[in-house]
C-alpha cells in the first residue's frame, strides 16, 4: 500500500504501515523472544491503565461512587451482565477470564488511538493468540464438561435426517473458521483504521488539501473511537457465545 | 475492511511468504505478517494477560463485586427502614385521627351537656318568671277589681249626692231612700 501511494503522488512520502513496526526499546537490531520492544511498552501501559481504572478507581470503596469508581463499576456490570445473559448462570464462574479479555482489548484499542502509540491489537500475533486461546479452551472445556456429547453441537437434530451430515460438515468448518474470523476481525479493523488515518495525515503536507485532510482525520478518528469499543465488545460477546456452546452444546 | 483484505491477499501475503520472511528488517510489507517477532509478541502478550488476570481475579473484581453487593445491601436496608418509617407514620396518623375524632366526640358531648344544662336553667327561670308574672297579674287584677269597686261606690255616692243636691235645688225635700234606689236602678242599666 505504501509503495502504491508513493507512486501516484510522486513527491509525497507515505508510510502508513510504519506505525505497526515492532522495534526494540533500547536499541539493537535483534528481536529475541524476551527483548523489551514497543510491544512490551504498550502492553505494560495497558496493564497500568487497567490498574488505574479498576484498582485505583475503586480504592475508596465508596457507597456513593466517584467518577472513576462509576466507570469501573459500569465495566464490571457490563461484562458481568453480558456473561450472565449469554452463557447463563453456570457461565458466571468464567467471568474473570472474559473480563480479562475485554479489559485488555478495550484498553489496548484505546491506547492505540493516542498519537504516536503502538496498537498491540492491530497485530495478528496478538489477536491470533487471543482467538486461539479462546478456541482451544472452549473446545477443551466442551469435551471436559460434556464428554462426547459435545459433538452433538455439530449434529443438528431439528434438521431432516438426510440433511444432517451436510449440515454437520458445514458446522464443523464454521467451527474451525471461528478463531480465524475472531482474530482477523479485530486485527484487521484496528490496522485498517490506523493506516487510513496515517494516509490522510500524509496528505496534510500539501497546503491546499490539508484542511480537508484534517477534517478527514477527525472524522476517521471519531469512527475509530467507536470501532475501538465495538471491536472489544464484539470479541468479548463472541467469546461468550462460544463459551455457551461449550456449556450447553444442545442449543 | 476491504482495504485490509485486499492488502492481506495481495501485497501483504506476498511479502509475508516471500520478501518479509527473507528480509525482516527492511520489509516493505505488512509488519503484522513478519513472523520473526511473533515469539516476542506472544511472550509479552502471555505475560500481560497473566498479569491482568491475576490483578483482576485477586484484587479488582472481588473488590468491585463487594462494593456492588454492599451498595445493594445498603439500598435494601434503606428501603426496609423507609418502609418501617412509613408504617410508623401511618400509625401515628391513625392515632392522630383517632385522637381528633375522640376530641370531637367529647366536645360534642360537652356541648350537648352544656346545652341541656342551660336549657334546664332556662326552663326553671322561665317557669319562675311565669309564676311571678302570674302572681303579679293576679295581684294587679285584684287591685284593679278593688279600684273598680271603689270607683263604683264613689260613683254611686257622688250620683246620690248630686241627685240629692239637684232635688234640693228644685225645692223639694229629698227622699234619701228613693234617690238611692233610683241611682242603683240607673247604675244597673
Amino acid at each position: 500500500m505504501a509503495t502504491e501511494v508513493q507512486g501516484e503522488e510522486g513527491g509525497l512520502v507515505f508510510h502508513p504501515m510504519d506505525q505497526f513496526k515492532v522495534e526494540p526499546l533500547f536499541g539493537g537490531d535483534v528481536i529475541a523472544w524476551y527483548t523489551p520492544t514497543n510491544v512490551t511498552l504498550w502492553l505494560g501501559l495497558t496493564v497500568l491503565a487497567i490498574v488505574a481504572l479498576l484498582i485505583l478507581g475503586s480504592s475508596k470503596r465508596a457507597i456513593v461512587p466517584s467518577r472513576g469508581q462509576s466507570v469501573a463499576e459500569l465495566a464490571y456490570g457490563f461484562i458481568y451482565k453480558m456473561v450472565e445473559d449469554v452463557c447463563g448462570k453456570e457461565g458466571v464462574k468464567y467471568f474473570p477470564y472474559i473480563m480479562t479479555l475485554f479489559m485488555f482489548i478495550v484498553f489496548a484499542n484505546f491506547l492505540g488511538l493516542l498519537p504516536m502509540a503502538f496498537t498491540t491489537t492491530s497485530h495478528i500475533a496478538v489477536t491470533g493468540l487471543l482467538a486461539i486461546t479462546v478456541f482451544l479452551s472452549v473446545t477443551v472445556l466442551g469435551f471436559v464438561l460434556n464428554g462426547p456429547a459435545f459433538l452433538g453441537l455439530f449434529w443438528a437434530k431439528e434438521a431432516p435426517l438426510a440433511l444432517r451430515p451436510v449440515l454437520a460438515v458445514i458446522e464443523l468448518i464454521s467451527y474451525f473458521v471461528r478463531p480465524v474470523s475472531h482474530s482477523i476481525r479485530l486485527a484487521g479493523t484496528m490496522m485498517a483504521g490506523h493506516a487510513v488515518v496515517k494516509v490522510f495525515a500524509g496528505f496534510a503536507v500539501i497546503a491546499a488539501i490539508s484542511p480537508l485532510s484534517i477534517v478527514a482525520i477527525t472524522a476517521m478518528y471519531g469512527l475509530e473511537v467507536l470501532v475501538a469499543f465495538i471491536q472489544a465488545y464484539v470479541f468479548t460477546i463472541l467469546t461468550c457465545v462460544y463459551l455457551k456452546d461449550a456449556l450447553q452444546p444442545a442449543h | 475492511m476491504e482495504t485490509e483484505t485486499f492488502e492481506t491477499t495481495g501485497d501483504g501475503l506476498a511479502d509475508a511468504t516471500g520478501l518479509a520472511m527473507h528480509d525482516p528488517d527492511t520489509a516493505s510489507g505488512l509488519p503484522q505478517l513478519d513472523f520473526s517477532h511473533f515469539g516476542n509478541q506472544i511472550f509479552w502478550l502471555v505475560v500481560t494477560l497473566v498479569v491482568i488476570y491475576l490483578i483482576l481475579s485477586r484484587v479488582a473484581l472481588p473488590r468491585i463485586g463487594a462494593i456492588l453487593a454492599e451498595r445493594q445491601g445498603t439500598i435494601t436496608n434503606d428501603i426496609a427502614v423507609a418502609e418501617d418509617l412509613k408504617a410508623q407514620a401511618l400509625k401515628a396518623e391513625e392515632a392522630y385521627e383517632k385522637a381528633l375524632a375522640d376530641a370531637r366526640a367529647q366536645a360534642q358531648a360537652i356541648v350537648a351537656e352544656t346545652r341541656a344544662e342551660i336549657q334546664a336553667e332556662l326552663d326553671a327561670a322561665l317557669k319562675e318568671a311565669d309564676a311571678e308574672i302570674a302572681a303579679r297579674t293576679a295581684e294587679s287584677e285584684s287591685a284593679i277589681a278593688d279600684i273598680r269597686a271603689g270607683a263604683i261606690e264613689a260613683v254611686q255616692t257622688v250620683a246620690t249626692d248630686t241627685a240629692e243636691a239637684l232635688v234640693a235645688a228644685m225645692g223639694s225635700k229629698p227622699d234619701g231612700a228613693a234617690i238611692k234606689a233610683a241611682v242603683e236602678n240607673r247604675m244597673k242599666g
